[in-house]
């Protein structure tokens, strides 16, 4: 049993590179409750976020940069999709229903609840040595030698080793680093900039960077971003042993037969 | 039972015992600050509610951005034509002399004004942005009368919670609580960069919450009520939008 902010951390984890932790014999604890009770409760609000913003996406599907833009101005992106919004000039005949009434309310239900589970993974993970131990690269991970050799394992397709199911490599962790750190803030900044009252308050959200319809297009491109991750995420985690890593992050435990499973 | 699974499950109870009746002394409280949206009830209640309660605090008095003349939109997107009413065309055809706007509710002196009456009050304007919920924008300014003037003028009772407003399409209205009514970029507006408001964009005269989205900004204002109750209204909901499944409160 673990316990919430005390789990027992995997062995080897605090080592100075990841690449050299050692492996655990037995049954371990490979994520704290912490971390897989947030995990989930992510994932199930990102799926909420990204049906409920492509709806919203599709009342307009057009992307403009700088202050303002609408029908009438010059858009750097039109999604070829039809619109649910007879106006828009898409190109198609057809006009989609407008689900934007729910989408909308489901959008910000589950971005409240992403922020609020983020900032607890985050308090957490600062003050654990979850972000320290587990995903800041070591010592050797930046080297071009070991990421060049990772980049070739990766392209290979290759299995991880042992040693490897029981911490992340470089490439892991800049990945995680990435999400954790600047997509997750950025996507949820440019939300907040589209909101006119939250702007009201704090204009520099929206004036830094570059106007509203900049928001608008950048909220766009980090989502898509992450569901690139997504994607690869969940490709790795096949590559690796789709039912040992979800076990993993379900229960907590992994066992180093499950691996090949 | 063991010791410990007794006193987990002794802790466990006075945990969520605690919980429940915090939340409840904190729905309080925010109803006495009013901090509760009209449409909190539902699936989504407490996403609406964590919003509204979150950007009252947080934008009581701030002012939404305002812009250069130069920013100003050379196109308007206007995405609404003229109500087809015949009664409109009627008050389109005389150039809207006999157009009013009409006041009552929780108020000293029930009043109807007519578009000169309206123009004859302090003028005041705004180069600001409308923001279309479905993520389209553009800029203008808008020229009008403070809804605060007029409120003031009409003696609004102390008890008074929302400003209730309805289009000459019967099937739009919408609700400000005080805070944005009160606000002094709320205007009830008339004049559009330079001009009188086209109608394809809410002329003769619109409602103007520019820290909102544009459905708040209800075009073809004929009618306001000031009331402590919204349940009165519609579905009880605040607003066309939440029956519809769009928020009451659009600061977001």
């Amino acid at each position: 049993m673990t316990t919430l902010g005390s789990a027992p951390m995997p062995l080897g984890a605090g080592a100075a590179s990841s690449a050299s932790a050692v492996r655990s014999p037995t049954l371990t604890s490979r994520h704290s409750a912490l971390v897989r009770v947030t995990h989930w409760i992510i994932t199930l609000c990102f799926f909420a976020l990204l049906v409920s913003g492509v709806e919203i996406l599709v009342s307009h599907p057009r992307f403009y940069w700088g202050e303002t833009g609408n029908d009438l101005t010059i858009a750097w992106l039109k999604i070829p999709i039809p619109s649910s919004r007879d106006l828009v000039p898409t190109g198609y005949s057809n006009v989609l229903p407008d689900q934007n009434g729910w989408s909308r309310s489901l959008h910000f239900q589950a971005a409240w609840v992403v922020v609020l589970t983020g900032l607890l993974y985050a308090i957490f993970g600062f003050f654990t040595g979850h972000f320290r131990q587990n995903l800041a690269p070591g010592k050797g991970d930046l080297s071009w030698r070991n990421l060049s050799h990772e980049i070739a394992g990766h392209l290979r397709f290759k299995r991880l080793g042992d040693s490897e199911a029981w911490s992340y490599n470089a490439l892991q962790r800049l990945a995680y680093l990435l999400v954790i750190f600047i997509l997750f803030p950025l996507v949820i900044w440019t939300g907040l900039a589209m909101s006119p009252a939250f702007d009201s308050a704090f204009p520099a959200t929206v004036t830094l960077l570059g106007g509203r319809q900049s928001a608008r297009s950048i909220h766009f491109l980090v989502s898509l971003t992450l569901v690139v991750f997504l994607v690869m995420h969940i490709v790795m985690i096949y590559v690796a042993g789709f039912w040992s890593r979800t076990r993993a992050m379900i229960t907590g435990r992994a066992d180093r037969a499950m691996e090949r499973t | 039972m063991t010791d410990l699974s007794r006193r987990k499950l002794i802790l466990g109870g006075l945990a969520a015992t605690a919980g429940v009746s915090g939340l409840g002394v904190a729905a309080r409280i925010a109803e006495k600050h009013g901090l509760i949206p009209p449409d909190h009830g539902g699936i989504y209640g407490p996403g609406e509610t964590l919003t509204y309660a979150a950007q009252r605090l947080l934008t009581r008095h701030s002012l939404a951005r305002e812009f250069a003349p130069g920013q100003i939109s050379k196109r308007p997107f206007a995405n609404e034509i003229a109500p087809p009413s015949e009664s409109f065309r009627q008050l389109q055809a005389d150039g809207f002399v006999d157009w009013r706007v009409t006041i009552d509710g929780m108020i000293d002196r029930p009043t109807a004004f007519s578009l000169a009456q309206i123009k004859s009050y302090p003028r005041s304007s705004q180069i600001t942005e409308v923001v279309c919920e479905e993520g389209w924008s553009y800029i203008a300014e808008w020229i009008g009368v403070r809804l605060s003037y007029v409120l003031g003028l009409v003696g609004v009772h102390p008890q008074a919670r929302y400003v209730v407003y309805f289009s000459i399409d019967p099937n739009w209205w919408d609700s400000l609580d005080m805070a944005e009514a009160m606000h002094p970029q709320t205007f009830l507006s008339y004049g559009m960069n330079g001009n009188d408001i086209p109608v394809g964009t809410g002329g003769p005269l619109r409602m103007r919450v520019p820290r909102q989205l544009g459905y708040k900004s209800v075009k073809f204002i004929t009618h306001l009520t000031v009331t402590d109750d919204l349940k009165k209204f519609g579905k009880g909901l605040g607003s066309v939008e939440p029956e519809a499944g769009y928020a009451w409160y659009a600061g977001i």
